[in-house]
């Protein structure tokens, strides 16, 4: 079965393609995916993925509300997005039918199962007829199979239970798709027998049921062609795939050794933060502790009392979580200790949409705090720009002894993407001294410790841990003496500390914007999160048809790069596309007046490359004719 | 009580912070911050190794006037800001200081999460039954029917019963002591310290500008032979000046007799450490409140695993099957290829 060109079906060559496979939660869409991207990875494609979980965990099987997705793209040349449209739908049942056909690209190819199209199955999707034979899919490519009957064939003499079998369907989409796209059947083979180790039987099922898909494309002669996506030209060296949370927990783990300081993550479980609890809690051999607390208050709190004793302390969490840790960040601005918050956002207000990106917290993390409470603010673009944002946090929370919020969201958490491994060597040394002598004199010419003695550049003040012998002293949330750190409510002093805690945070040393694209363009776009991808690629497209575009991302938030508003200036027009009511425009405006132009956009799903494309070309083409 | 086998190295005075104490003139606080200054030095420990965290609230002022390491919090969050603390260095004294308001309302949730937990900090609860700082509305301990400035035709809200909240909440040390009582803080403060877990020590404190005398029922001088029961493990438990006075298991009530009604052997004996917490609630729940008698010492001292050792342990026993921190390693866990 390794001779993919038995059949003799003509092999065409094409340059990417995007899957979805779709079916109820319980049918193993995720783990499909996941093992189609790693073979693909593996063959040298670009890739990128997106799952979509429903929120609920199990919905009744079969109805839209259960419906569970992973899309991926692989291609034979650099791509930053999942894609805008899937090529191909995988769909499982009529609800997963129902729920992504109107994903499909116009003429695009359904592989459908067609055992599941039975009238209750209809019915719970709210079919009136059944669109296998109604007309709803003349405009698509349909290849109808039943998956179902012939898994359960396949796996029959292996002595599974006829109940078990159907279980095994989801290695015959497997199987069949990488029939489709000529992937190497042996890397499955040997990740079936890693996944189910000591599970001879399902072992068996899944092998018999994966290979019955793939020789049913063989075989079947209901396909035209089967299709190649050739290596894409990336940059030599050792890759992995990894999704934002797992990216960010390592870039996190990484930080202690970069550090020299043990980690110690508070964390309450939240969607869609808590892979990072549960990663983070993984690398206990790397010294790292985890803390699942009671909730997210106390998560934030033990971070400040880790900190405290000396620990890279983290907490992470989403948008309420974020909103509950309001008061204990705001203690640790006015104790001046480090440590980073992982802000995953998603859909709000409220509960909203757990399972959905968003980047409406923005504003919450610039001020989300009673009085002036400032504080560092950094964004990844990627899921693995995720690891490296994590380290940079770090660096700049010990560095300036202040907490430091990151903002990543629903989308980077779960998209994945081949990564080019660092250079070890090559990463950065972020540690830092802790106090260990007395920095001052009482007026008896004794030395003495104090607590808020600042460093002259940076601002920080010294970080003398428990354990210290002299350094003994008492830090609070009450306004205190610059210098000594004792209680002090005198209106000058608090003038002082209110001046000194913002120029700290406005004196974090960030690097000057980096434009990407046509410098000199009449228009820059202006970015933040997880928009790259489809901003980078939406500016190729319109550079395609022969606009200049440049782009600035920001990664760093608060404070902004020193020339922000100064490269921005050289533009006609700033137009920023983001996920919320235009918070970065407010910001940019408030501080530059500059008429930052809103690109929104809140239903819950990443901006497609279609949609910043069409949104940018209209103000170019304003411009063109102005 | 006292281990002579400790030479102190430090005096009370090296306890002192050099930050002038600010509680209102007669308040219970100072007598409490005394006993914890004298108790210091004998305990083996240094002013480097110890922390104390607090909330915030009258008692939470406590950390600035020790000459320790100290975190003043924000309301309720001691326990939690603590624990992470406790989970980072195992190797200090972290002691944890607050109010009734501040760990049984605002922070109750932190309270028997820690408590549960058994990570090791002292907790010592300043339970003067009002609020303080805020000038004196009614707290989580205050009496039903209390008229303060919140409530001013008498509370509405049926109060907590601290030590029946802590062992609820699996405490594996329960104490009680009071403000005019210096030895018995001592040496009740001394038994929380030297416990290998969480402890938990409610501490009967007078406040006395807002709620003055809501103790002295049994903690006045006079009223204390007939008021107080002091518990002794071992011992069947018996007050009054001649220990006229016992307390019996009534079909699982505890009841004050007269020890001439009984047989010894019908008084209940102390035992801290049992397991089941139920003879130790019963206690807890003898008193209806400051004005009948009224058991302190130490409830309940069992041996329960340690949270941050085993926190630590966790890490070894990680550390012996994946091997010390690689970071090569970790990049390359999921699989790799090459371009």
């Amino acid at each position: 079965m390794t001779d993919t060109a038995s059949r003799e079906l003509p092999l065409q060559e094409i340059d990417e393609v995007i899957i979805r496979f779709a079916g109820d939660s319980g049918d193993g869409m995720q783990l499909t995916g996941d093992q189609f991207t790693s073979i693909s990875a593996a063959l040298g494609n670009d890739l990128s993925t997106l799952p979509e979980f429903p929120a609920e965990i199990r919905a009744p099987q079969g109805t839209l509300a259960g419906v569970s997705a992973f899309q991926v793209r692989i291609s034979d040349f650099d791509i930053t997005t999942p894609g805008d449209a899937p090529t191909v739908l995988v769909a499982m049942n009529p609800a997963a039918l129902k729920a992504q056909l109107h994903n499909l690209a116009q003429g695009g190819a359904l592989i459908l199962n067609t055992d599941a199209f039975n009238d209750r199955n209809l019915e719970k999707a709210g079919y009136a007829s059944n669109p296998l034979d109604d007309g709803t899919l003349d405009d698509y490519r349909s290849y109808p199979v039943p998956m179902s009957q012939i898994t359960r064939d396949a796996v029959a003499e292996h002595g599974v239970k006829p109940r078990d079998a159907e279980r095994s369907k989801n290695f015959f989409a497997l199987g069949l798709i990488s029939w489709m796209y000529t992937r190497p059947v042996e890397p499955t083979l040997e990740f079936i027998n890693t996944k189910f180790r000591g599970r001879e039987q399902v072992i068996n099922a899944n092998t018999a049921a994966f290979k019955a898909g793939y020789n049913f494309g063989e075989t079947a002669e209901i396909f035209e062609a089967h299709y190649e996506v050739k290596p894409a030209p990336l940059a030599p060296g050792e890759y992995t795939n990894v999704n934002g949370n797992t990216a960010l927990a390592w870039g996190c783990v990484v930080a202690g050794q970069l550090a020299r300081l043990p980690v110690f993550l508070g964390s309450y479980p939240i969607t869609p933060a808590s892979d990072i609890l549960h990663e983070m809690s993984l690398k206990k051999n790397f010294g790292v502790r985890t803390f699942q607390a009671e909730d997210e208050i106390a998560a934030a709190a033990s971070a400040v009392g880790a900190a405290f004793g000396g620990a890279l302390a983290f907490t992470s969490t989403s948008g309420p979580g974020l909103a509950l840790k309001g008061e204990t960040l705001s203690l640790a601005v006015s104790l001046e200790l480090p440590m980073v918050v992982l802000d995953i956002q998603r859909g709000g207000p409220s509960t909203g949409l757990p399972t959905k990106p968003e980047q409406a917290d923005l504003m919450m993390a610039m001020y989300g705090r009673h009085s002036e409470s400032p504080l560092p603010v950094v964004a990844p673009r990627s899921p693995a720009d995720c690891f490296d944002i994590a380290i940079e946090a770090s660096r700049i929370a010990l560095k300036y002894r202040t907490p430091v919020i990151v903002l990543s969201d629903g989308y980077l958490a779960n998209s994945s993407e081949p990564w080019l491994l660092p250079d070890v060597d090559e990463l950065p040394d972020i540690g830092v001294e802790f106090a260990t002598e007395f920095n001052g004199t009482n007026e008896d010419g004794d030395g003495i410790f104090l607590p808020y003695l600042r460093d002259p550049d940076t601002l920080a003040r010294p970080w003398a841990i428990p354990g210290t012998p002299g350094l003994m002293h008492r830090v609070g949330g009450i306004e205190k003496e610059d210098g000594t750190g004792n209680i002090s409510y005198e209106p000058e002093n608090h003038q002082l500390m209110i001046d000194l805690r913002q120029a700290k945070v406005d004196g974090v040393d960030v690097p000057d914007v980096e434009v990407a694209g046509d410098a000199h363009a009449d228009l820059v776009i202006l970015g933040w999160g997880s928009t790259w991808g489809a901003i980078d690629a939406a500016a190729g497209r319109l550079r395609e048809d022969g606009f200049e575009v440049a782009h600035v991302h920001l990664r760093h938030l608060n404070p902004l790069p020193a020339d922000l508003g100064e490269v921005l200036r050289r533009y006609r027009a700033v137009v920023c596309p983001e996920m919320n009511k235009g918070q970065l425009c407010d910001l940019v405006r408030a501080k530059y007046l500059i008429d930052v132009e809103h690109i929104g956009k809140i239903d819950g799903v990443p901006f497609t490359t279609g949609e910043v494309t069409s949104a940018v070309r209209k103000r170019l083409e304003e411009l063109a004719g102005s | 009580m006292t281990d002579t086998s400790i030479t102190p190295t430090t005096q009370p005075g090296d306890w002192a912070s050099d930050q002038e104490v600010r509680w209102c003139p007669g308040c219970g606080d100072y007598s409490i911050l005394t006993a914890m200054r004298m108790l210091m030095p004998s305990l083996g420990t240094e002013p480097h190794n110890t922390v104390f965290v607090s909330g915030i609230g009258c008692a939470a002022r406590f950390p600035y006037y020790m000459n320790s390491y100290g975190v003043h919090g924000i309301h309720g969050r001691a326990p939690a800001i603590a624990t992470g603390l406790a989970m980072a260095r195992p190797d200090l004294d972290v002691w944890v200081i607050g109010g009734d308001g501040d760990m049984l309302s605002i922070g109750g949730n932190h309270l028997i999460h820690a408590l549960r937990r058994n990570v090791k900090i002292k907790v010592l609860l300043f339970n003067n039954q009002i609020y303080g700082l805020t000038k004196g509305q009614f707290s989580p301990t205050s009496e039903i029917g209390k008229v303060t400035k919140s409530s001013p035709m008498g509370s509405l809200d049926a109060p907590f019963n601290p030590l029946a909240v802590a062992l609820g909440a699996e405490a594996s040390f329960v104490a009680r002591t009071h403000d005019m009582d210096r030895q018995h803080m001592m040496d009740t403060f001394r038994r929380a310290h030297e416990h290998d877990g969480a402890a938990f020590v409610e501490v009967f404190q007078n406040c006395n500008v807002f709620n003055d005398g809501a103790f002295e029922g049994i903690t006045k001088k006079q009223n204390r032979d007939a008021n107080l029961i002091p518990l002794a493990h071992g011992e069947p438990i018996r007050f009054g000046a001649d220990g006229e006075f016992g307390v019996i298991d009534e079909s699982g009530c505890a009841r004050v007799v007269h020890t001439a009604d009984v047989s010894t052997d019908e008084l209940l004996t102390h035992d801290e450490t049992k397991h089941d917490p139920s003879t130790a609630f019963m206690l807890a729940r003898l008193a209806r409140g400051p004005f009948e008698p009224t058991p302190i010492g130490v409830f309940r001292a069992v041996r329960r695993s340690e949270y941050a050792m085993a926190s630590t342990r966790q890490l070894a026993a990680a550390q012996e099957k994946q091997g010390t921190a690689d970071i090569a390693q970790l990049l390359r866990s999921r699989g790799t290829w090459y371009v």
